[in-house]
């Protein structure tokens, strides 16, 4: 009987998950109706600009990396009950500590991958750092980590600029377009003839692994989720309830520097000023999608990362804002959260 | 600088703040009723955007204000829906919609990006604004400068001084006992939400229609400004003026970022006008340490009158939220 119950309701399930996306399809196809523009060209043009190519799709994994890594970052931090919004100045602090680090030893005689190592291992403890300073606000400051970590994004971003303009500036003229690019021999390497670096992927599907059992398999995950699930208990039961929440901060904050790092290191090779991207916000709505579930964080990043690269050849073709990728992701993401409270209704009244 | 240039420059202030005080008050009357409306980014994004394209098509600024408000109100209203009728996170679902607001206006607003469009225009006040000092300060701006003065007194005397204000407090507060009381919670919060969305939305054809006036995608200059108006809510302790305070204070310090700009050449702009955003979190540090246990506990153990001024000190900071602030109401 309970075997049918379940199986019943994770029919019923997947059905509210395809019925959210296909209104949330719906909706992008109206608002395109709204903007004059041919919806099925527009999708087409999505997914040309995604899969049409060896190198497009390269480019989508390029994309994939740093959300990745940010959203399984997150999926510790939620699974703690904590809205760490905070993540992308977290990702932003990564990548002004590696710019730093290339930037101090890129004239010594050090090797370049040990170069490269250590400043990836500092994009890593900057993003760490920014995340402990939201964590230590949270649990000693009384401050709300969405506030604390909110006013943090500004002040990251006004440090990049600030370095930017000011210690970092490109000789001659200061402008938004970053600092000095680093010398070949500091970049990571890339697949020939593409922009994918294997180091960063392998890097980030480790993270995810890690991340995965971290939560399924160890005790450490589970009393993260009795901190998530119940404070007060957890904290009743004698968990040291404010340092599994800084430890939870800590880890998004590494994964999240690291994205940053590897934005450097693998994409950029300078500091530029939206070094972050928006991926942590993004990154925050793959974890939501996934429900919380580490095991679907790769697909759902894949696709959104899709999304992303497929939707810039919009402007060129259509003459339209490639910030349709965002609605569709957004509202994908809002269906879900409405369609998940109607079944709780109908299940309630069954 | 002489002085007729600084009251001038002071008097900008509250024209300045005038969006960012819509912002704050729909936040607050939302959140006194125990919703959290973090949509706000989007929401005046879009509204500013939505006003702006309806007022150039119409050339009716009323109807773009109208445009504003009901934009603000819809999106108040998925929030309303999702949370007291779906019992969905209040957070996720607010955050969600700021993220996708914020795209809808890039994108529809593409077709009207760069247009010349109506804008509000000045309106002083017969006879006041005759008044040396206070005549430049108050009562020469437009109207929805003026509106805004209103809406600060409005809100607060709604608030503490009528019965269903005192009703309002009572559904974000105790909403178990409101509801014994014949408060009916659930309608009070939608109404709530709504009217706060609709007053929200407010800001953004302030922008668009006066303060900033024009379109101009995602180089507008407003992304961003919804997340302060939700820290200053913060800030301001669920209290109109208080919250007020906040608002023209975040005003007068990006002022004088720009006025100090001259004689700071080193430090570039985009740094000074985030000026206030560490400022922010020191405040929201200074208004929420007191809540914090460890510090209750160190004040145990201080000398007397040491102990007594911080006491004293955190107390008048303090602001804690309405007690059933994102939490549900069921009636069981």
């Amino acid at each position: 009987m309970r075997t049918i119950m379940t199986k019943n309701s994770r029919w019923m399930n997947a059905g509210f998950q395809i019925a959210a996306l296909v209104l949330a399809l719906l909706f992008t196809t109206l608002i395109l109706l709204a903007a004059g523009a041919p919806p099925l060209e527009a999708y087409q043009n999505i997914i040309t600009g995604a899969f049409g190519s060896l190198r497009k799709f390269s480019d989508v994994l390029v994309s994939w990396i740093p959300l990745l890594l940010v959203s399984a970052g997150l999926l510790v931090t939620f699974a703690t009950g904590l809205w760490n919004i905070g993540v992308e100045g977290q990702i932003t602090l990564g990548a002004i500590a590696t710019t730093w680090v290339l930037r101090e030893l890129q004239d010594t005689s050090l090797s370049p991958s040990l170069i490269l190592f250590l400043a990836i291992v500092a994009g890593m403890l900057g993003g760490a750092l920014w995340a402990a300073l939201a964590g230590v606000l949270k649990t000693f400051g009384g401050v709300n980590e969405i506030f604390g970590g909110l006013g943090l994004n500004f002040v990251a971003t006004a440090l990049t600029v600030y370095l930017i303009f000011g210690p970092w500036k490109r000789p001659g003229v200061a402008s938004m377009s970053g600092t000095e690019p680093f010398d070949e021999a500091l970049h990571l390497y890339l697949f020939p003839e593409l922009r994918l670096s294997p180091w960063a992927l392998v890097i980030a599907i480790v993270a995810i692994v890690i991340v995965y059992f971290l939560l399924q398999g160890t005790y450490f995950g589970l009393r993260l989720k009795a901190v998530g699930k119940n404070f007060r208990a957890a904290y009743r039961l004698g968990i040291p309830t404010w340092q599994y929440m800084m430890s939870s901060f800590l880890i998004c904050g590494a994964l999240a520097g690291i994205a940053g790092a590897l934005q450097v290191t693998a994409v950029y090779y300078r500091l530029i000023p939206s070094i972050s991207s928006g991926y942590g916000y993004l990154g925050l709505m793959v974890a939501m999608l996934v429900n919380y579930q580490a095991i679907w964080a790769a697909p759902i990043a894949l696709f959104f990362a899709a999304l992303n690269i497929g939707s810039i050849q919009l402007p060129i073709v259509l003459k339209l804002d490639s910030s349709l990728s965002g609605v569709l992701q957004g509202m994908l993401v809002l269906f879900v959260l409405i369609m998940e409270g109607i079944r709780q209704r109908i299940s309630q009244r069954i | 600088m002489d002085s007729t240039t600084l009251i001038i420059g002071l008097a900008s202030i509250f024209a300045a703040a005038a969006p960012v005080v819509f912002a704050v008050m729909g936040e607050t009357l939302s959140e006194r009723a125990g919703v959290i409306n973090l949509s706000m980014n989007g929401t005046i994004l879009l509204s500013a955007m939505g006003s702006f394209a309806v007022a150039v098509r119409t050339e009716s600024l009323f109807l773009g204000f109208l445009t504003g408000m009901l934009i603000g109100a819809i999106v108040a209203l998925i929030v309303a829906f999702s949370s007291i009728t779906l019992k969905q996170s209040q957070v996720a679902v607010g955050f969600v919609l700021a993220l996708v607001c914020r795209d809808l206006s890039y994108f529809l607003g593409n077709p009207v990006m760069g247009l010349a469009g109506p804008r509000l225009p000045g309106w002083s006040i017969p006879g006041l604004e005759a008044i040396p000092v206070i005549g430049t300060l108050f009562f020469r701006h437009d109207v929805m400068t003026y509106l805004s003065f209103l809406i600060i007194g409005l809100s607060w005397v709604w608030i503490f001084r009528t019965r269903p204000g005192l009703m309002l407090q009572g559904i974000g507060e105790r909403p178990a006992a409101a509801f014994v009381r014949g408060a009916n919670v659930n309608l009070m919060r939608y109404v709530y939400t709504v009217l706060g969305g609709a007053i929200i939305g407010l800001a953004g054809p302030t922008y668009s229609l006066s303060v900033k006036a024009g379109w101009k995608g995602t180089i507008s200059g407003l992304d961003g400004i919804g997340w302060i108006a939700l820290a200053i809510t913060i800030f301001g302790g669920w209290n109109p003026l208080r919250a007020a305070f906040g608002a023209y204070l975040f005003s007068f310090l990006q002022w004088l970022g720009l006025v100090l700009q001259p004689s700071l050449p080193n430090i570039p702009s985009q740094v000074l006008q985030v000026a206030p955003f560490p400022l922010m979190i020191l405040t929201l540090l200074l208004v929420n340490i007191g809540n914090a246990e460890w510090v209750e506990r160190t004040l145990a153990s201080l000398p007397e009158p040491t102990r007594r001024f911080f006491a004293r000190a955190f107390r008048t900071m303090r602001a804690s939220p309405p007690a059933a602030l994102g939490v549900p109401f069921e009636r069981d």
